[in-house]
């Protein structure tokens, strides 16, 4: 049911941890359905430099988060903020369509990251 | 790589007996038993001797059983069928919150015709309050439903009791067996039993034929009408190979059923201990002693159920977990939902269901990649050594508490 790319990132998730003094930290989701992710992340000059994950969930949930912490790594911060769900589900060569709703929150922990990054800075 | 089944309450695999039984049945006795000429007549007394092994089994005589294609068709048949055939009685059932989802969405179905259901509810254990049953009896009770074994926790309900609450009110009383049969003993008469049902992959036949077992009085309109098959009570062209495949199963599990209780049972709790040994806070789901011998339910916190069985599925063991991702819904099991365990644990409920091909070795190799698994998880995980309060939802309000 899960594509090649999904099952590579969920047993070989990329950048799992947590960062010691991270720049922003989000996490998004909730235990009821099943699924929490956590983002930190570190910025320099207006680059993400580093971005750290737990995540608490499926097969696809796992997979989402390590694919946006890749996707994420470099970009600017207004590039990640154009990250959307829908891009990191189309990087992992899709999602079954049950996993949509409840498992692709990664993107949204990465906003949330950066929301809290920019009101720590502010 | 290593291949352990350990979901036998899922499917089973047909043993060679049972499909050594059924080949002829394709090919040199392909009749349709109700033909009168050569091909049928060479046929129908295998449908009947298959009937007299269900029987045999289950302790009743072989004009009570009725050949069905499913578990899922049978519980249809003994709730609405007894709904149709009583309604002048009455309109009220009484089932569980914990049944199969076969028995608990056609009581669903049939509230929208204007039938009352009372759920009942289960302790933390998973168990039933017979007092609460007999309270929940009223003039208008038609039909009490419960399940003889649940099929996540494996536990065992006291149907003989039940039964007797049934016939001293009475009432009729169908019970869906289908994780009990070839388990434990199964006897509908000590049972005071009206309506059974079975399925024939659960013990060793192939899927798509199961039984029904109607005691002699009992009146239940059809559920799917047509020919004259099976007296009147069920139409449709008799599956021949598989209700002769269902029939040696059920030879094969009344002399063996003792046997691999004891042996199963001894590997289940081996896997129990085991794991409780090694892995820090797990949680059993079910009742610790009344159980059936080849279930073990446990949560593992802070950990989601289809990361556990992907982990486990690469290590080539295959199980089952009440985690909303594996069953197709947003909802995690409603079973454990009912026995008020935690969301997250609900979420990690995992499912051992230990089958006769299964071995110490099996077990011991569980017990060697299992916990490292749960460790890298737990390390993954948000909730892991978070301390501070948990979690909750306002929103999806997924877990209703009882």
């Amino acid at each position: 049911m899960y594509t090649d790319k999904v099952m590579d990132h969920f047993s070989n998730p990329r950048n799992v941890g947590e960062i010691e003094n991270a720049d922003g930290v989000g996490e998004v989701g909730n235990a009821s359905c099943g699924d929490i992710m956590k983002i930190y992340l570190k910025v320099e000059n207006n680059i993400i430099k580093d971005v750290k994950f737990k995540t608490f969930g499926c097969g696809a949930a796992i997979a989402t988060s390590s694919m946006v912490t890749e996707m994420a790594i470099g970009k600017t911060i207004d590039e990640a903020l154009e990250l959307t769900n829908a891009a990191v589900a189309e990087a992992l060569d899709g999602l079954p369509p049950a996993k949509i709703h409840c498992s692709n929150l990664a993107a949204d922990a990465l906003h949330e990251a950066i929301k809290n990054y920019k009101e720590s800075k502010a | 790589m290593k291949r352990i089944y350990m979901d036998n309450n899922a499917t089973t695999a047909v043993r060679p007996e049972v499909l050594e039984a059924m080949l002829p049945y394709f090919r040199e006795h392909f009749g349709n038993p109700s033909s009168v000429h050569w091909a049928g007549r060479a046929v129908s007394p295998a449908v009947e001797k298959a009937r007299e092994q269900v029987a045999k089994l289950i302790n009743c005589s072989a004009a009570e059983i009725v050949f069905i294609s499913c578990g899922s068709e049978g519980d249809n048949h003994a709730i609405k069928g007894t709904a149709e055939s009583l309604k002048d009685k009455g309109n009220h059932i009484i089932t569980t919150t914990v049944e199969h989802p076969a028995v608990l969405h056609t009581c669903k179905a049939l509230e929208k015709q204007g039938f009352e259901v009372t759920y009942l509810p289960v302790d933390k254990d998973g168990m039933l309050d017979l007092d609460a049953l007999e309270k929940a009896i009223t003039d208008k009770t038609i039909l009490i439903s419960i399940m003889w074994a649940n099929n996540e926790t494996g536990n065992i309900f006291p149907v003989e009791q039940i039964g007797a609450i049934a016939k001293k009110h009475k009432v009729r009383f169908h019970t869906d067996a289908v994780q009990a049969v070839g388990k434990i003993p199964v006897d509908v008469q000590a049972a005071g039993v009206d309506l059974l049902v079975l399925s024939g992959h659960k013990i060793g036949a192939p899927k798509g034929v199961g039984a029904l077992y109607i005691r002699r009085g009992t009146k239940l309109t059809p559920l799917i009408h047509g020919g004259h098959q099976e007296r009147n009570r069920r139409a449709g062209t008799h599956n021949v190979p598989s209700i002769v495949g269902l029939g040696v199963a059920c030879e094969l599990a009344g002399a063996e059923q003792a046997e691999h209780y004891a042996r199963i049972k001894a590997l289940r709790d081996r896997l129990e201990k085991g794991i409780f040994d090694q892995v820090p806070e797990v949680k059993l789901n079910g009742h610790p002693e009344l159980r059936l011998p080849n279930t073990l339910n446990v949560s593992f916190a802070y950990i989601e159920g289809e990361s556990l069985l992907l982990n486990f599925d690469m290590k080539g063991i295959a199980a089952s977990s009440g985690s909303a991702c594996t069953s197709g819904s947003l909802e995690p099991s409603h079973v454990m939902g009912a026995m008020c365990v935690d969301v997250v644990l609900a979420h990690s409920s995992t499912r051992f269901s230990l089958g006769a091909d299964n071995t110490q070795e099996d077990v011991d190799y569980v017990l060697e990649v299992l916990p490292p698994i749960v460790q890298r998880l737990r390390e993954m995980s948000p909730l892991y050594n978070r301390g501070g309060k948990p979690l909750t939802c306002d929103e999806c309000q997924i877990v209703r508490r009882v």
